[in-house]
């Protein structure tokens, strides 16, 4: 691998806890490797940092290999910053130039308040899994042989693209209304596309998307910022399906 | 010394199980509401354990340290889950898989507890299709498997290159669930900092608030640990950043002995080192291994010509490439086990074969050209094309090795800027998995009663080497199918005992210790930051007590890790305060326990005079670089004893493994 190394400005948000009121500092840190990803370079200045006996700035991450969905950080106005198909973690400092001035803030939406710094609180999704995003089936050594129900290839293809979703929050960063829909539909349609998920299908959509309106997001005004901005390339055709299979549910409920 | 009691069950192995869960105490379903269960860590093993028990009706809270339960690192796992199925008819069955385990295992892990794996990974399978995870599927709608490494049979059930993804929502939606009934109290941002025991009873967790920097005293009937593995004692390895060994560390300071520390998996493929700022090693699956094929170049000058950017790996002609593997290990070729293909990959960069121009100059390639024009050729076939053109074979082999490997592929490409359709993979070991663990019986419980240990946290049925695919298996087979069964049964005589009360002089003792702790790195005023001392202490590991180990080297990291662990604690610098968002301090916390850990890993290397599995002695080898074990001497399980600061006065005790069903031969995959 080519090793080159860049100097770099970092414009980065600060702020000391959800009470407090942030604002932009900024940093130079020099000699960064273009090998490097994005935390990475974060680790270097941090490092700067508590060398100059300065408090180092807070971020989320966890298991740098873009599937935790833990890394957020809103890069040049973009979610997970310039590339497509990655997560912060995955992001590499050979896509920045020598002499760039980077921002760096965290996901900004009225359902994930800031804790401090760049991390957030994202508890509101584990909160639309508990309403509903589930099968309800007990532990049990005695459930049917796996191959019992043959999947078409093509559905449980898309039920797994569907359920390859993170949980990073990029879709509600991205999002002008700060909307959750990309995220919800991504289970609603894996579930919704399994025969295991039929069941309870209609219960599943109309229980999260309660529980998504209740938690603060947006409506889904279709600008599609989302997809282009998600790690893993979740479809807008989810959106449509729980859509459909919400409107599928209000007729019948009523 | 004393001999450790693992309490196996009497009868055939194949019985042991099913007749002994027929005999275990039960908690009635009235009873169980009046009982609490701490479950630390929400990996496969502990949010399947905790869905299972507040499904069963038991008062269940769990801890994590991430941001949700959903990011713990089993998410991480790429290649697959095994399972004895024989969905492919190509003769696997529970013993065969039980044998594979053994013998992987290097014959250093527990019949009993390895039969039992088996036995229940049917059921695994069974369980998550249910819950809805999207496992790979063949045409015809039945579930489509892979090889793994160490074994003749296709056993591997995948989704894509994120199988522990998908098997860690699975395990996540039930707990979510849980959660939504109220059966499971959720901490989030938790970090458990010590066990608290109550009249010798594990009864308790003192934890912190990783938010507000609360300390908490958290009490239980049985407290469960399901945290990991202890990966990240070397700085890099593939482990999350965030994974670490402190609750079970803790747990062992209050009395549970730590077994086989010093076995290691370092993984075969993973991305090479590229430079000092790098802060973690990625992996590339093993499955790649069913696909790629491992080679450097024959000739040393063809190796310094690539190293010095002269020429490139697609320019080595087919009869100038080393495909050490296939040449080594026939029967087995580029899937043997884990260790030996690290070790063999060792060998060759050592000798000067390595193809990587990083400072060590390690690194081999991991090739799909074959696979890409053998998969074109028929695809090509099956659309009706008996006479393709070269370009036609190319895009429809590569369009098959997308679907397989799609994310793993784009994934490497990210890191390294090159394009493994086109080119080679490089690829180089890294530590992966730890094998050792918390000594734990039978029924899971380790030497504290009531403290649980289970998935990557436990040291029981790995041996000393883990087979591709296997974690996810005991993950999820400890979690759903052995601790609802073995806990219920400690359980059963905790029914009238009601709630433990957190006021107590243990729990205040644990809180003090936890709040000196802090206090005292807060105060410090060294001057050099956590990693700093978290990377020499890395160093020290990866370079002494890493792929290739021996007496001297050992007895010097014990050494200069006792030194290091003094400079630590004087020179530590960690700013912020207690009372807020830490990193800094959380990262301190955890390296000073594995700066013990890793003391006593190079302890536990040094006093295994033999070499076994991922455990390689230098001086234990026969003349072709394979594994010496010494069956008559070493043939235990290693358990030590905490006894005080000083990590040199540990006491060993055995627990000698006793192999009834399976002879005990030497490791052959040639």
């Amino acid at each position: 691998m080519a090793s080159k190394t860049i100097n770099i400005n970092l414009k980065i948000w600060r702020q000391k806890n959800a009470n407090s009121k942030g604002s932009m500092e900024t940093y130079k840190l020099d000699n960064v490797s273009t090998d490097s990803s994005f935390l990475e370079m974060l680790d270097q200045l941090n490092e700067q940092l508590v060398n100059e006996r300065k408090e180092p700035i807070a971020f989320d991450h966890d298991c740098r290999e873009g599937i935790c969905g833990m890394c957020s950080l809103y890069i040049n106005g973009e979610a997970h910053g310039p590339d497509r198909a990655v997560t912060t973690c995955q992001l590499h400092m050979r896509k920045f130039k020598d002499g760039e001035t980077i921002y760096v803030e965290p996901w900004r939406a009225k359902a994930f308040p800031v804790i401090k710094d760049l991390v957030v609180d994202r508890s509101a999704f584990d909160r639309i899994q508990q309403a509903g995003g589930f099968v309800s089936v007990n532990t049990s050594g005695r459930t049917m042989d796996a191959n019992a129900i043959p999947i078409g290839k093509a559905e449980a293809d898309k039920a797994f693209e569907a359920a390859t979703c993170i949980g990073c929050g990029a879709c509600v960063a991205s999002c002008k209304n700060a909307s959750a829909m990309l995220f919800v539909s991504a289970k609603v349609s894996q579930l919704a596309l399994l025969p295991q998920g039929q069941v309870e299908a209609q219960q599943r959509v109309l229980n999260m998307v309660k529980q998504m309106d209740e938690e603060g997001f947006g409506n889904c005004t279709n600008t599609g910022a989302c997809a282009v901005e998600c790690p893993k390339e979740i479809s807008l055709e989810n959106i449509a399906r729980m859509n459909r299979e919400y409107l599928k549910a209000m007729v019948a409920a009523e | 010394m004393s001999i450790l009691d693992s309490k196996i069950p009497e009868g055939h192995i194949s019985k042991k199980w099913t007749d002994y869960k027929d005999h275990l105490r039960l908690v009635a379903p009235n009873n169980r509401p009046k009982i609490d269960i701490i479950v630390v860590g929400t990996g496969l093993a502990g949010a399947s354990a905790a869905a299972s028990l507040g499904e069963m009706g038991y008062n269940v809270k769990a801890f994590c340290f991430q941001d949700s339960p959903r990011r713990a690192h089993s998410i991480a796992a790429q290649g697959g889950i095994n399972a004895a199925k024989n969905y492919q008819n190509d003769g696997d069955s529970v013993y065969r898989l039980f044998y594979d385990t053994i013998k992987g295992g290097d014959y250093r892990a527990r019949e009993a507890n390895v039969h039992r794996l088996a036995e229940v990974s049917g059921n695994i399978i069974d369980q998550c299709v249910a819950q809805g995870v999207p496992f790979a599927r063949e045409y015809g709608g039945l579930l489509d498997n892979r090889s793994f490494g160490g074994t003749q049979v296709q056993r591997t059930f995948y989704a894509a290159g994120q199988t522990g993804q998908q098997l860690l929502l699975g395990a996540y939606s039930a707990i979510s669930r849980q959660i939504g009934l109220g059966n499971v109290q959720m901490y989030n941002r938790h970090e458990m900092l010590d066990l608290v025991k109550v009249d010798g009873k594990a009864r308790g967790i003192i934890a912190r608030n990783l938010i507000t920097g609360e300390i908490e005293r958290h009490s239980a009937h049985a407290v469960i640990l399901c945290t990991g593995g202890y990966g990240n004692v070397y700085f890099l390895s593939t482990n999350a950043m965030g994974s670490n060994v402190t609750a079970a560390w803790k747990a062992h300071k209050r009395g549970a002995y730590f077994a086989n520390p010093c076995y290691v998996q370092i993984h075969p493929t993973c991305i090479p080192v590229h430079g000092t700022n790098q802060s973690k090693l990625t992996l590339m699956s093993e499955s790649l291994r069913n696909s790629g094929r491992i080679w450097v170049p024959k000739k040393k000058e063809d190796a310094e010509a690539i190293r010095a950017g002269k020429l490139k790996p697609t320019q080595i002609a087919e009869e100038d490439r080393d495909y050490y593997l296939e040449r080594r290990y026939p029967a087995f070729g580029n899937l043997v086990p884990r260790d030996v293909a690290s070790r063999a990959a060792k060998e060759r960069c050592d000798a000067g074969f390595g193809i990587e121009a990083n400072d060590t100059m390690e690194g081999v390639y991991l090739d799909f050209s074959s696979e890409i024009r053998a998969k074109g050729k028929q695809a090509a076939l099956v659309a009706g094309d008996h006479n393709p053109s070269e370009e036609k074979i190319m895009a429809l082999g590569k369009a098959w090795v997308e679907e397989k490997y799609g994310n793993l592929f784009q994934m490497y490409e990210k890191i390294t800027d090159e394009n493994p359709y086109e080119t080679p993979m490089k690829i180089y070991p890294a530590v992966h998995y730890t094998m050792g663990g918390v000594w734990v019986d039978y029924n899971l419980q380790s030497t504290i009663p009531g403290c649980f240990v289970a998935g990557e946290a436990n040291f029981s049925d790995h041996g000393a080497n883990r087979l591709g695919a296997s974690a996810l298996m005991q993950g999820l087979a400890d979690g759903y199918f052995v601790l609802p069964y073995t806990v219920s049964d400690y359980l059963a005589g905790d029914i009238r005992t009601g709630k433990i009360s957190t006021d107590s002089p243990e729990f205040e003792e644990a809180e003090n210790n936890v709040r000196d702790l802090i206090s005292k790195f807060l105060n410090n005023n060294g001057s050099k930051s956590v990693d700093h001392f978290h990377k020499r202490l890395g160093h020290i590991m990866w370079n002494k007590v890493g792929m290739g180990r021996n007496a001297q080297g050992l007895t010097e990291a014990i050494s200069e890790i006792a030194a290091l662990r003094e400079e630590f604690y004087k020179e530590v610098y960690v700013p912020g305060d207690a009372n807020e968002l830490n990193p800094e301090l959380e990262k301190a916390l955890r390296v000073a326990d594995f700066m013990e850990l890793g003391q006593l890993m190079a302890r536990d290397a040094l006093q295994r005079n033999e070499s076994c599995g991922g455990h390689f002695r230098e001086e234990y080898q026969d003349a072709e670089g394979e594994t010496l074990r010494d069956d008559e001497n070493f043939n235990f399980v290693g358990a030590w004893e905490y006894k005080g600061m000083d990590i040199n006065q540990s006491e060993l005790h055995k627990e000698v493994l006793n192999y009834e069903y399976i002879k005990i031969a030497a490791r052959n995959y040639k």
